[in-house]
């Protein structure tokens, strides 16, 4: 008996017909070809989200962010005149990496007057110019006004600053849609306080979003997270969400929250009865606006047992937004085809008492321990998919999201491939 | 090197560690009777520890009372193995890691 009530389409998949029912084929996960058509097709054309506003906080502010699945390197950095620009992180002589420290490979941050060469001192404004060339009389007739660093579209929305390698694409907030404007207003810039996770994982970029994306495995993998009664209980109910949207190439779930606080004490570990906080967050929400009446967006179906949406913003970021007043975001960069760097952030109001700081710190450990059990899952099911003995794969109602991502990106791909012939 | 309040949890003072990476991986290297004899004699003053601390602001708290907090980041550390899990690990993780690149200063 479904507890919650489903679309008059008769499921949340079947309101979807472009997106069928039949079982999905993970092809897309395995083949280096089709790894190398998303790379143009979907990772050099759509806006991706880098960072916050808050990491370039004052004139100089910048930091790198490696984009190897567009086999490239960005530095976003914060002009005189306030904007935030990004640029390919290249220097216009002779092709060195403009900016890192010891190691090439690694991201860097920092603050600087102006962006200087390594190797021969060509120097960059924050806005990109060249303005100072070593023995500029040595070279020919050189315009230094031709020699600026190679910009990229940057925009930000509600404090996410996103690029785009394409000078084509549409504006971001158009490419965002109305998922996106649903969240506006919610105070994001009030909730500057990060912990930032990173983890290698061996796995298609796409499974891990898989993971995120669909709640259906949380009572099983995570099953030895709760107490005993209930992790049982949870076991026996299962999983279902409070509602799904697609605004494609957008989507989120929707989900209840019983844990924040829980009605019954016993149903939590000690720590988290002490602390009054857990993996849903501190169970007590922080004392700012715009956290009530929340933006339209969130609680899509305006659910008394709401507890957090999880949109996935394509190709690779999700925002979750929990109750009680913080959020995450996960980023999933390709690093190969079956490897990728996960990047997770929690972001709260910055702790005022040392209580409030244990309640965050309990809420990002929890985080981690279910994390590591996600990540490693994963690497099993790469290997598997790659010997090919089973290739198409059965997707429920609740695995709505993870249908229609491998769809979207294949639709990105074919287009792509279509357009080049 | 604690509040005086706190001379009990003295023996424990190699938790007083200052980043996640380090309380992690002195999780990992340290038997279950280990954490368990920690965490009974810290889990209890957990409650009187936030009480105490809060009569601080977080930005200025004197050493022995940043030392009682981080000993206490060590304690939430520790609670999923004492808890849960009955081992230092997370079940079904593996190799896998995941580092906390960022973390608030205290
Ligand atoms: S490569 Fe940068 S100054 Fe020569
Ligand atoms: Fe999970």
């Amino acid at each position: 008996m479904p507890h919650f009530a489903k679309p008059s389409a008769g499921s949340w998949t079947e309101q979807y017909p472009e997106l069928g029912t039949s079982p999905v084929n993970y092809e897309d996960s395995i083949d280096p070809a089709y790894y190398e058509a998303e790379r143009e097709a979907v990772f050099k054309r759509t806006w991706l989200n880098v960072g916050r506003v808050e990491q370039v906080p004052k004139t100089g502010s910048y930091f790198t962010k490696e984009l190897a699945v567009a086999d490239t390197s960005l530095i976003v950095v914060r002009g005189r005149d306030k904007e935030i620009r990004a640029f390919h992180n290249i220097c216009r002589h002779r092709g060195n990496k403009l900016v890192w420290n010891d190691f090439p490979g690694e991201e860097v941050k920092g603050t600087c007057r102006q962006f200087t060469c390594k190797y021969h001192a060509w120097r960059y404004s924050l806005d990109g110019e060249l303005t100072f060339v070593q023995q500029e009389q040595e070279f020919f007739d050189l315009d230094k006004s031709e020699y600026g660093l190679k910009q990229v579209r940057c925009e930000v929305w509600e404090g996410f600053v996103f690029v785009n390698l394409d000078p084509n694409a549409l504006p971001l907030r158009e490419y965002l849609g109305d998922l996106a404007k649903g969240l506006e207003g919610y105070p994001f810039h009030e909730m500057t306080e990060v912990f930032t996770y990173r983890a290698e994982i061996g796995s298609n970029w796409k499974l891990f979003i898989d993971a995120f994306a669909e709640f259906y495995h949380a009572p099983v993998l995570h099953m030895k997270q709760a107490v005993k009664d209930e992790a049982d209980k949870l076991f026996n109910v299962g999983y279902e969400a409070l509602h799904y949207e697609i605004h494609s190439p957008h989507s989120m779930i929707s989900s209840w929250g019983g844990m924040s606080p829980p009605k019954d004490l016993s149903i939590v570990k000690p720590i988290e009865r002490v602390l009054r906080s857990g993996l849903f967050g501190p169970w007590e929400a922080p004392d700012i606006g715009g956290l009530d009446p929340l933006p339209p967006g969130l609680n899509p179906g305006g659910h008394r047992a709401w507890g957090n949406d999880s949109f996935e913003f394509f190709p690779n970021m999700t925002l979750l937004i929990w109750k009680p007043g913080w959020y995450l975001t996960y980023h999933y960069w390709p690093t190969a085809v079956d490897r990728h760097i996960f990047e997770a952030n929690l972001y709260f109001v910055p702790a005022r008492t040392a209580r409030e700081r244990l309640k965050q710190e309990l809420a990002a450990v929890t985080f981690k321990e279910y994390a590591l059990q996600d990540g490693n899952t994963l690497e099993a099911t790469q290997t598997m998919l790659k010997s090919r003995v089973v290739t198409d794969f059965p997707l429920c109602d609740q695995e709505l999201l993870l249908r229609h991502l491998h769809k979207t990106v294949a639709d990105h791909v074919k287009e792509h491939t279509d357009a080049a012939q | 090197m604690l509040p005086s309040e706190f001379a009990a949890l003295e023996p424990f003072t190699p938790w007083v560690l200052e980043t996640e990476r380090e309380r992690y991986s002195k999780r990992l290297a340290s038997s279950m009777e280990e954490m368990q004899a920690f965490y009974d004699v810290a889990f209890p003053l957990l409650e009187q520890a936030s009480e105490h601390l809060d009569n601080y602001p977080l930005d200025e708290l004197p050493e022995p009372e940043r030392n009682l907090l981080l000993l206490m980041f060590s304690l939430v550390n520790v609670s999923f193995p004492v808890e849960v899990w009955k081992q230092a690990r997370v079940p079904d993780s593996g190799a896998a890691y995941m580092d906390l690149v960022v973390e608030p200063k205290v």
